[in-house]
């Protein structure tokens, strides 16, 4: 089976990058009143949805359902997407995606592309690969433009410059972007200015889109992209051509699939009931938006992802992030400890799986297996579980070991133990009515992994003496 | 060594589940015992639009009061005429407005809309002869959007289910343009309009 390559690929093991990143104080404080904030906006809204249980259940089935038909939606979507106008490519690994595109942009003669954020072409390095034949790609989303400033990469799914603060992001923009305002203060709504004015020039003139997709749908040949900046609908509409980058598992089989995943995605993602815009297009519209429209179907690992039964389910993800910001792992270190685009919890079972064992291999081990990122995730991807058949498989003890050492700060804090647990708990709730639980916070997982144990209990020694 | 194509789709049937279960459809199609107006109000105030009430006969007074700083009105192809008395500057396929009249400053755009969703306080657009081409509704700085009560569905799978087609260009608004990329503060009008307002009529 032929593995994925470009930017999941970790350069470094997770626990020497892990440490690099512990030892940053102000990234953890930036991390963590980020991930908090998303988190309970995002319990908020989905509390309002009494049958988001059934959603999420329908939302994980359609995607499995996909998973089984992926062939035969994959050549229908084709063929849809040709007879409404779309030129449609396959490439099979990251160089084959970036050579596609890259003829595709050399093709109209543009020394320029604007892009939305896009993690498919973030994965296929398309910026890098352009770069070299010449070609600019501005990258158009707010935070995937300071990250681009910055000559950084991104560290979180949805927040890609979550790892910034304000002052950061200020100087970052004094610094590098052309023409802006000496005196520029760090207030949001003047830094967010600021790139507007930068970007706007560049959207009026653009004669080359590229972005990726959210979904693309089998029966009627659409593509969707959701986002809230507008800067997506710019890239989306004004461009004469329109190059899309979209992995092999955003299919969805009918246009009604939607209805679970416009649902599912906003609330879960930015915690919003809906993300300020979406747009859909199907093929080429005449007299309405770019007049050329490509799709370029990748692979690049999806397919060895597919074939493993426990794993498989990885390619359900909608990139919601969700995972991320309930994971006390990656509250700690962040996402460029991760080593690939995809960090986090869906990063430890996506990553490695995509490249095949030999790459990434320490990053199974990049989690307590506490499981808030399972209930957390809309399409019921059981983080957990993958995890810990990816060490079952794994080329174990060297890269356990090293792992332990890096994440034993956890244990070593009373105060982060209690937080483990408590999320431990959490995760073990609905699996109370049976008295025994599966799977313990890594490290005891070790043990867990070939029995079960007791439920933790609902209080611990200590919570209950404090409140006595 | 064959093409991409081919070999994807043979790696993909390689490697595909066998079969899998049923998908279940407990979710709710609707929303029911709402108020479909209340509650889209209250999503679209909770986002920060503009809202005002109209009926059919107020309906150009209430446009009018809107439009009274702008200094250009845009409007689409199939904006009905009456609902704005003073002079506009329509669209059409023969002579599309250019980008560059778009954007100009004090320009404000009126749409209808094709279809919209109380409960996440969105408005569907799907380029329809009273929304015209994407790009109106996108590069002008104000964006004024009407929608009729009877376009108005509780929830997202009703909503989607009453577009006539799914093939149209298809725009989903929910409120003004914003970011929360710095520091997770919320910035309205980042890219798209920076002021939306939505005039919710009775016919
Ligand atoms: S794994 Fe689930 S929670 Fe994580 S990003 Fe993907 S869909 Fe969201």
């Amino acid at each position: 089976m032929s593995h994925g390559t470009g930017n999941i690929v970790a350069l470094r093991p997770f626990p020497d990058a892990a440490r690099l990143e512990l030892d940053d104080a102000q990234l953890r404080a930036n991390l963590r009143r980020a991930t908090h904030t998303i988190r309970d906006k995002r319990l908020r809204v989905v509390g309002e949805v009494d049958d988001w249980e059934d959603l999420r259940r329908s939302g994980a089935a359609i995607k499995d359902d996909v998973l089984a038909r992926l062939p035969e939606l994959l050549e229908q979507f084709e063929e849809s997407a040709t007879r409404a106008g779309a030129v449609v490519h396959w490439a099979r690994d990251a160089a084959e995606a970036c050579d596609v595109v890259t003829r595709l942009v050399r093709e109209t003669a543009a020394r320029e592309v604007v892009k939305v954020k896009s993690m498919a072409t973030q994965e296929i390095g398309l910026n890098e690969a352009l770069a070299a034949v010449g070609i600019e790609a501005t990258e158009t989303d707010l935070a995937e433009l300071i990250v681009q400033l910055a000559e950084d990469t991104p560290s979180h799914i949805l927040v890609p410059a979550i790892h910034y603060n304000r002052s950061q992001i200020r100087d970052i923009f004094r610094s590098r972007m052309p023409g802006v305002a000496a005196g520029l203060t760090d207030d949001p709504p003047a830094l967010a200015e600021a790139a507007r004015t930068h970007l706007r020039a560049k959207f009026l003139s653009a004669t080359v889109g590229v972005s990726g997709a959210n979904f693309a749908i089998a029966d009627t040949g659409t593509l969707v992209v959701v986002e809230s900046e507008g800067n997506g609908r710019m890239c989306l509409t004004l461009p004469q051509t329109l190059i899309s980058v979209v992995g092999i598992e955003k299919i969805l089989p009918t246009f009604a699939e939607l209805e679970v995943f416009l649902q599912l995605l906003p609330r879960s993602s930015t915690g919003e009931r809906m993300n300020p815009y979406t747009s859909m297009w199907t093929g080429v519209t005449p007299g309405d938006g770019p007049q050329t429209t490509h799709v370029v179907l990748i692979d690049n690992g999806r397919t060895a992802t597919l074939e493993d039964e426990v794993g498989r389910q990885a390619l359900r993800c909608i990139r919601c992030s969700a995972c991320l910001n309930v994971c006390p792992v990656y509250e700690r270190v962040g996402g460029h400890a991760y080593g690939s685009v995809y960090p986090g919890p869906i990063g430890a079972i996506l990553s490695p799986q995509m490249t095949g064992a030999g790459a990434n291999k320490t990053l199974p081990y990049a989690s307590t297996l506490c499981g808030a990122c399972f209930d957390a995730c809309p399409v019921r991807i059981d983080i957990p579980q993958v995890l810990v058949h990816l060490r079952q498989k794994g080329p174990k003890p060297a890269a356990e070991r090293a792992a332990f050492r890096s994440l034993s700060w956890i244990m070593r804090d009373r105060r982060r133990y209690a937080a483990a647990l408590r999320a431990a708990r959490r995760g073990s709730a609905p699996l109370r009515g049976f008295g025994r639980l599966r799977r313990l916070p890594w490290p005891a997982s070790a043990w867990t992994d070939s029995r079960d144990v007791p439920l933790p209990p609902k209080q611990t020694f200590r919570e209950w003496w404090t409140k006595r | 060594m064959s093409d991409a194509r081919t070999e994807i789709l043979a790696r993909v049937r390689a490697a595909r589940p066998a079969s899998a279960p049923p998908v279940p459809r407990d979710y709710r199609r609707d929303v029911p015992g709402i108020d479909v107006v209340e509650v889209l109000v209250d999503r679209l105030v909770d986002y920060r639009a503009g809202v005002h009430r109209a009926t059919a006969a107020s309906l150009a007074d209430v446009l009018g009061g809107l439009l009274a700083s702008s200094s250009t009105v845009v409007v689409p192809p199939g904006l009905p005429a009456p609902w704005i008395p003073g002079p506009v500057l329509r669209d059409s396929s023969d002579a599309p407005i250019s980008v560059a009249a778009l954007d100009e400053p004090g320009v404000t755009v009126v749409t209808g809309a094709a279809v919209a969703i109380a409960v996440t306080g969105t408005l569907i657009l799907d380029a329809g002869p009273d929304q015209g081409r994407r790009v109106l509704s996108l590069v002008p700085d104000h964006h004024v959007c009407v929608v009729w009560t009877d376009q108005i569905a509780g929830g997202v799978p009703a909503a989607l289910s009453r577009l006539p087609d799914p093939t149209r260009p298809l725009t989903l608004v929910s409120g003004p343009s914003a970011t929360s990329d710095i520091e997770l503060n919320r910035v309205e009008g980042v890219h798209g309009p920076r002021r939306l307002d939505v005039v919710i009529a009775t016919r």
